[in-house]
C-alpha cells in the first residue's frame, strides 16, 4: 500500500466529515471536554509564571512531556488495541532529527522540532504498514525491534556523534534570548504541544476514524468484515501518533542540550508510558493524560525521597500488575463504572 | 431475474483436506438461496472465499459483474456483501448502537457518523433490537447477539447478506421470529444466502437450495425437489437401512 492510498484515507474522513450536519469542527469546538482541555493548558502555561517559580516549571514540563507521550500511545494501546512497546523510539528520533537540524544547519526551533515530527511520523507510518500486520505478541516484539534497531544504527551513526551523541552549545539559545528565557519558550512549546495531543485525541476519539480503531480495537476480523480498511487504519494511527511524541522530543532535548542514544532510546521509559495509560485508563482520554500525570508526581516524590530512589521502576512493574490484576480498566474504568455520567465530561 | 453473485469453479484445500471443490452457484437479484449440507461439507468455507476471509486456490467470485477474487475482506464489505456470523463476533465493550454505526459507516454507501445513526435506528427495528440500543454488546443474550449480527449487517445497507445459521441456538419462539425477520429482509429487496440446519426455516423461506456434501454441489433446486432427491437424503441419512428399525429425522 502507498502513502497516497493513505492520504486518500484522510481525504475521506476529512470529506465524511463535511457532510456532518454541523462539521467536525462545530462538533468538536463545543464540546464541554474541549474547554476543559484547553483550560487545562491554560493552567500548565500559567502556573509557574506565576511567581517566576522555575522548580515547578521543570516539574510541569517533565508532566507534559509523558501526558504527550501517554496520550499518543494511548491512539495506538488503547484505541486500536495494539501494544506499542518500543513507542519512545518516535520522541528519541525526533529529538535527535530536531537537534541535528538546529546545531549542524542552524534551523529555528520550531521549524526543526517541526519538520522532526513530520519525518518521524511518515517514517512511522511506513513501518507500521510492515509491522502492523503482527498481532499480539508479535507486534509487542516488532516494536522493541524497531527502537532497538535505530538505538543501534544512531550509536554508529558519526554524524549524530555516534555513541557520544550531540552536545548544543549555548549558541544556539540565542535567537530565543539567551539560555534563561529559550528555557521558558520550550516549555510553553511543550504545553502547546501537550494541549495539541489531548486535543487529537479527543477528535480522533469522536471521529469516524476512531470509530473504526476502537472496533479494530474489539474484534479485528470482525471489523474487517464490517468494512474498516484494518491495514491503512492501523498504519494510520500509528504515523499519527508518532508526530506530537517526534515534536516534544526535539524540544526536550532542545531543552537539556545533549542527546545521546541510550537517553534517547530508553526502552524503560517506552514501559512508564505503558504503565501510565494502564494506570489512568486504556482507551480514555483523560486516563491516560491523568495517569501520566500522577505517574510523573509519583516518581517525582520516589526520586527524592531518600528510601526508594533506586525502586522507581520496581514500584512501576508492580504498579503495572496490580493494574492488570485488579483494575483493567485503570484509574478512568473505575470511575466510569462508579459514576456513568461522568463521560459526559471526562472523554 | 439477473445474477447478483456468480461462483465459478471455486477450490479450497487447507493442507490434505479439500474443502470445496469445483463449486458454482448463483445469486440473483432478491432471492432467498438456501446452502444446506452435512457438518464439515465445506458450507462455511464456501462463506469465507466469498467474503474475502480466505482467497480460493482456483475459481473466481463476481459480485455485481466485477471480479472480487482475492480482494481483501473490508473491500468486499464496501462493495456491499455483509455477513452474519455463525460464532457471533460482537465487538463487546460497544453499545448494539456503536456496532451497528460501525457496519453504516464502512458498509458500501460510507455514510458519516450522523447520518449512520439513522440508517442504525431502522436496522434495529426490523430485527427488534430498538428497546436495547444501548446495552452492551457484549451483555446480549444469545438470541440477542443473533439478533445484533443480522442489525449490524443490514446496517450496511447491503446488496447480499450472508447468514450463518443465524438460526441456530434459538428456541422456537425466537426462531419463528427470526424467520419473519429474514422474509421481511427479502421483502426490502436484499439478496440472501443463507446456511441453515434448521430445515423448516430453509424450507420456508428459500427459493432456491443448494446442497454440499464433501466439498462438491450434490444437488440444486427448489426447497421440494431436493428434499426429495435420492442423493440427498443418503448424505444426510446414510445408506437406506434395509431392517427398516432405524428411525427417520
Amino acid at each position: 500500500m502507498s502513502v497516497q492510498q493513505s492520504s486518500d484515507a484522510i481525504v475521506q474522513v476529512v470529506a465524511a466529515r463535511k457532510e456532518e450536519p454541523h462539521g467536525f469542527i462545530g462538533n468538536i469546538v463545543w464540546q464541554p471536554f474541549t474547554w476543559l482541555i484547553a483550560f487545562t493548558g491554560v493552567v500548565f502555561a500559567v502556573l509557574p509564571v506565576w511567581g517566576d517559580n522555575v522548580q515547578l516549571r521543570e516539574s510541569l514540563l517533565l508532566a507534559a512531556v509523558y501526558v504527550t507521550l501517554a496520550t499518543n500511545l494511548n491512539i495506538v494501546l488503547g484505541y486500536a488495541g495494539y501494544v506499542n512497546f518500543g513507542n519512545i523510539v518516535f520522541f528519541g528520533l525526533g529529538g535527535y532529527i530536531c537537534i541535528y537540524l538546529v546545531s549542524e544547519w542552524q534551523w529555528p526551533l520550531a521549524a526543526a522540532a517541526l519538520i522532526a515530527g513530520i519525518t518521524v511520523s511518515l517514517l512511522a507510518l511506513f513501518f507500521g504498514l510492515g509491522i502492523l500486520r503482527l498481532r499480539g505478541a508479535f507486534f509487542a516484539l516488532a516494536t522493541i525491534g524497531v527502537n532497538e534497531a535505530i538505538k543501534a544504527f544512531v550509536a554508529n551513526f558519526e554524524p549524530w556523534g555516534g555513541a557520544a551523541g550531540i552536545y548544543l552549545s549555548l549558541d544556539v539559545y540565542e535567537p530565543l534570548g539567551g539560555p534563561g528565557q529559550a528555557l521558558w519558550v520550550v516549555y510553553f512549546l511543550i504545553v502547546a504541544a501537550m494541549t495539541a495531543s489531548l486535543l487529537l485525541s479527543y477528535a480522533i476519539k469522536t471521529s469516524k476514524f476512531g470509530l473504526g480503531l476502537l472496533a479494530i480495537g474489539e474484534n479485528e476480523d470482525a471489523a474487517a468484515v464490517l468494512g474498516v480498511n484494518t491495514p491503512r487504519y492501523k498504519a494510520l494511527a500509528y504515523g499519527i501518533s508518532a508526530f506530537l511524541p517526534a515534536v516534544v522530543g526535539g524540544l526536550y532535548f532542545f531543552k537539556t542540550g545533549t542527546i545521546e542514544p541510550s537517553g534517547a532510546f530508553d526502552l524503560s521509559r517506552s514501559i512508564e508510558t505503558i504503565v501510565m495509560v494502564m494506570l489512568g485508563g486504556i482507551g480514555s482520554v483523560t486516563g491516560a493524560a491523568l495517569g501520566a500525570f500522577l505517574y510523573e508526581e509519583l516518581r517525582g516524590v520516589l526520586l527524592t525521597t531518600e528510601a526508594f530512589s533506586h525502586f522507581q521502576l520496581v514500584i512501576a512493574g508492580l504498579l503495572l500488575l496490580g493494574i492488570v490484576l485488579f483494575a483493567p480498566g485503570g484509574l478512568m474504568g473505575f470511575i466510569y463504572r462508579r459514576w456513568p455520567y461522568v463521560r459526559w465530561l471526562l472523554q | 431475474m439477473t445474477a447478483l453473485l456468480d461462483v465459478i469453479g471455486i477450490n479450497k484445500r487447507f493442507g490434505g483436506v479439500h474443502a470445496v471443490h469445483s463449486l458454482s452457484l448463483t445469486v440473483r437479484d432478491g432471492e432467498i438461496l438456501g446452502l444446506i449440507g452435512p457438518n464439515g461439507a465445506g458450507k462455511s468455507t464456501v462463506f469465507n472465499v466469498i467474503n474475502g476471509i480466505c482467497p480460493p486456490d482456483q475459481g473466481r467470485v463476481v459480485f455485481k459483474g466485477q471480479d472480487i477474487t482475492g480482494e481483501p475482506p473490508y473491500r468486499i464489505a464496501r462493495r456491499g456483501v455483509a455477513r452474519a456470523h455463525q460464532i457471533v463476533q460482537p465487538l463487546a465493550s460497544m453499545t448494539v448502537l456503536e456496532n451497528c454505526i460501525v457496519g453504516a459507516c464502512f458498509g458500501p454507501e460510507n455514510l458519516p457518523m450522523g447520518r449512520a445513526r439513522d440508517v442504525v435506528h431502522e436496522a434495529a427495528e426490523i430485527v427488534g433490537l430498538t428497546d436495547r440500543l444501548h446495552h452492551l454488546a457484549g451483555q446480549l443474550t444469545t438470541a440477542g447477539k443473533k439478533r445484533l449480527e443480522l442489525a449490524r449487517a443490514l446496517s450496511a445497507r447491503p446488496g447480499l447478506l450472508l447468514l450463518d445459521e443465524v438460526l441456530a441456538g434459538l428456541n422456537p419462539t425466537e426462531i419463528e421470529r427470526m424467520i419473519a425477520v429474514i422474509r421481511h429482509i427479502r421483502d426490502r429487496g436484499i439478496a440472501i444466502l443463507m446456511i441453515e440446519h434448521v430445515m423448516r426455516a430453509i424450507m420456508s423461506l428459500s427459493d432456491r437450495v443448494v446442497v454440499l456434501n464433501l466439498g462438491g454441489k450434490l444437488a440444486e433446486g427448489t426447497p421440494q425437489s431436493v428434499a426429495s432427491n435420492p442423493d440427498v437424503i443418503t448424505a444426510y441419512l446414510g445408506e437406506p437401512d434395509p431392517t427398516g428399525l432405524d428411525g427417520g429425522i
